[in-house]
């Protein structure tokens, strides 16, 4: 294949995706998206879409009912080392320094003490805990305590970030100053990054595509593409004219899915 | 669960007065009972102090002592290892589990104090008869807790192991069995405690050894401050190493109880 090619095909795609709980909970029906390389996209939508279970198919921790998930065109079975995982309530081990924490995925993966710490020392600069190496979890605040999720999945070198509601545990401020930090991340990391969110205004900030999932059984309403430039200074985003009227044409469309 | 921590001096010292208050108020209390008497042979406080300080000099308690807890190091010793093993595995597959959680449940739930005096019939009066008490009455509780403690190891750290490519090896030592470690402490805390009436009730059913001959002695006798002094000093060993190990549990898993 032709290294054109792989660069334009979707890094992710769901393909007639549909999910039923046991209990004939239908979560997900007929689900498409094309997820591009080195984009972020957000999945946005009412609480209990399934847009977290459509993330957690994406990244293997759930088994779908019908249809299939495709990373770099090869079919999703379980888990895989180009997918990190960053959870809404961090998922951290309480019983280990934020080092270890930030380390762990890449000692499950067998890499050698000495040079997984240095690995992780290096990410846990990048989301700007220096200093906080040997402090453990409960010694931190929510923002903290996601930024070593965030550091861990980093660590691990993979090509898709998979964030489930990342800052649904944070407050309003911490949560800001974090979607900029990750902004700015991610323009040093290159990186897939699928987004989900219940927020329309850190759906718009953050993503370069939304996807927008009705309410149940959760279904793709619409992609959108916001075109705003985040190579630009990310304290701009907001003040932008694009990014306001996105707010409330997004808004305008979710609305009529409300009762 | 809240912990009082003191800031202040004045906060310890305070914290230490109102035991003192409290301990002087039972004491006096007794002291009173036994001065008014409610009963014959109820002592007062001072002479069953004097009692257990004569018991302590001569030597009696501390040789009563090395008798009784000799059956209650060995029954703790095997249930705390057999009885955490068992309890692991039982949270860890689900024949294990089907196959014996409900011996499990049924035994703690029966008075196995009941069984105690059955035990003679089966292994005699000796060494072995007294362990197999104390393991009976503190299997139950090390071995349900150990069980809990895996099978309610947080799903949301698992799925992260998994997430992260854990094999089931490392999901189990690196994750959920540093998880379920102070529950399964825990368990060992209830087991010493439920181990200490094993092996009293042993001492008063089986045959008369240690503190428990003590208490039978004295009271045959008629020697009411020895045999209160006695059973005094039985209840705060079992307090004061109970109380003990609770500690060490608040130091050793101090983080996981602080988050989520």
């Amino acid at each position: 294949m032709q290294a054109n090619t792989i660069q334009n095909r979707p890094i992710i795609e769901v393909k007639e995706l549909s999910k039923t709980y046991p209990g004939r909970v239908e979560a997900l029906r007929n689900v498409n998206l094309s997820i591009p390389r080195g984009q972020l996209t957000t999945l946005l939508g009412p609480s209990g879409c399934g847009k977290t279970t459509l993330l957690k198919i994406i990244a293997g921790l759930l088994n779908k009912t019908e249809g299939n998930v495709f990373i770099n065109g090869q079919p999703v079975n379980g888990p895989g080392p180009e997918r990190a995982f960053v959870f809404q309530d961090f998922a951290l081990l309480p019983w280990c320094t934020v080092l270890r924490n930030v380390a762990f995925g890449l000692e499950l993966r067998g890499v050698p003490g000495k040079q997984r710490n240095e690995i992780a020392m290096k990410y846990i600069d990048e989301v700007g805990l220096t200093g906080f190496e040997k402090a453990y979890p409960y010694e931190l605040s929510g923002g903290m305590r996601q930024r070593v999720g965030l550091a861990r999945a980093l660590a691990v070198d993979a090509e898709i970030l998979l964030m489930d509601e990342p800052f649904a545990s944070v407050d309003e401020q911490t949560r800001r100053k974090f979607q900029e930090d990750l902004l700015n991340l991610l323009k040093i990391e290159k990186k897939t990054v699928v987004f989900v969110t219940h927020s329309i205004e850190e759906a718009v900030y953050v993503s370069d595509q939304v996807a927008l999932l009705g309410p149940r059984p959760g279904r793709i309403m619409r992609v959108i593409n916001t075109r705003l430039d985040h190579a630009e200074n990310v304290e701009d985003i907001r003040r932008d004219q694009r990014y306001l009227n996105l707010v409330e044409d997004l808004w305008q469309i979710l609305r009529q899915y409300l009762i | 669960m809240s912990k009082y921590k003191p800031k202040t001096k004045t906060g310890l010292f305070k914290r230490i007065a109102w035991r003192v208050l409290s301990l002087v108020l039972v004491f006096g209390l007794w002291e009173f009972a036994g001065r008014k008497p409610i009963s014959i042979i109820f002592p007062t406080f001072t002479s069953t102090m004097v009692a257990l300080m004569n018991l302590l000099i001569d030597g009696t308690l501390l040789s009563a002592y090395a008798v009784t807890l000799v059956p209650l190091a060995i029954g703790v010793a095997l249930v705390g290892f057999l009885g955490i093993v068992f309890g692991i595995l039982m949270g860890l597959y689900r024949s294990f589990e089907w196959l014996t959680l409900p011996v499990f449940i049924i035994v703690q739930s029966a008075p196995m104090a009941a069984l105690i005096p059955l035990i003679t019939f089966l292994y005699g009066i000796g060494l072995g008869a007294k362990v197999l008490a104390v393991v009976l009455m503190a299997a139950p509780v090390i071995v349900l807790n150990s069980y809990r403690g895996i099978r309610n190891a947080n799903p949301t750290l698992i799925q992260m192991g998994r997430s992260f490519l854990a094999s089931r090896t490392q999901e189990i030592f690196k994750i959920i069995l540093p998880d379920a470690s102070g529950m399964i402490f825990a368990g060992l805390r209830l087991g010493v405690a439920a181990g200490f009436i094993g092996v009293i009730l042993a001492e008063l059913l089986i045959t008369p050894t240690g503190i428990g001959d003590l208490i039978t002695y004295y009271r045959a006798l008629a020697l009411y401050p020895q045999m209160f002094a006695s059973i005094f000093s039985i209840v705060l060993f079992a307090s004061v190493v109970v109380s003990a190990l609770q500690r060490l549990e608040g130091i050793l898993f101090r983080r996981q109880q602080c988050t989520s």
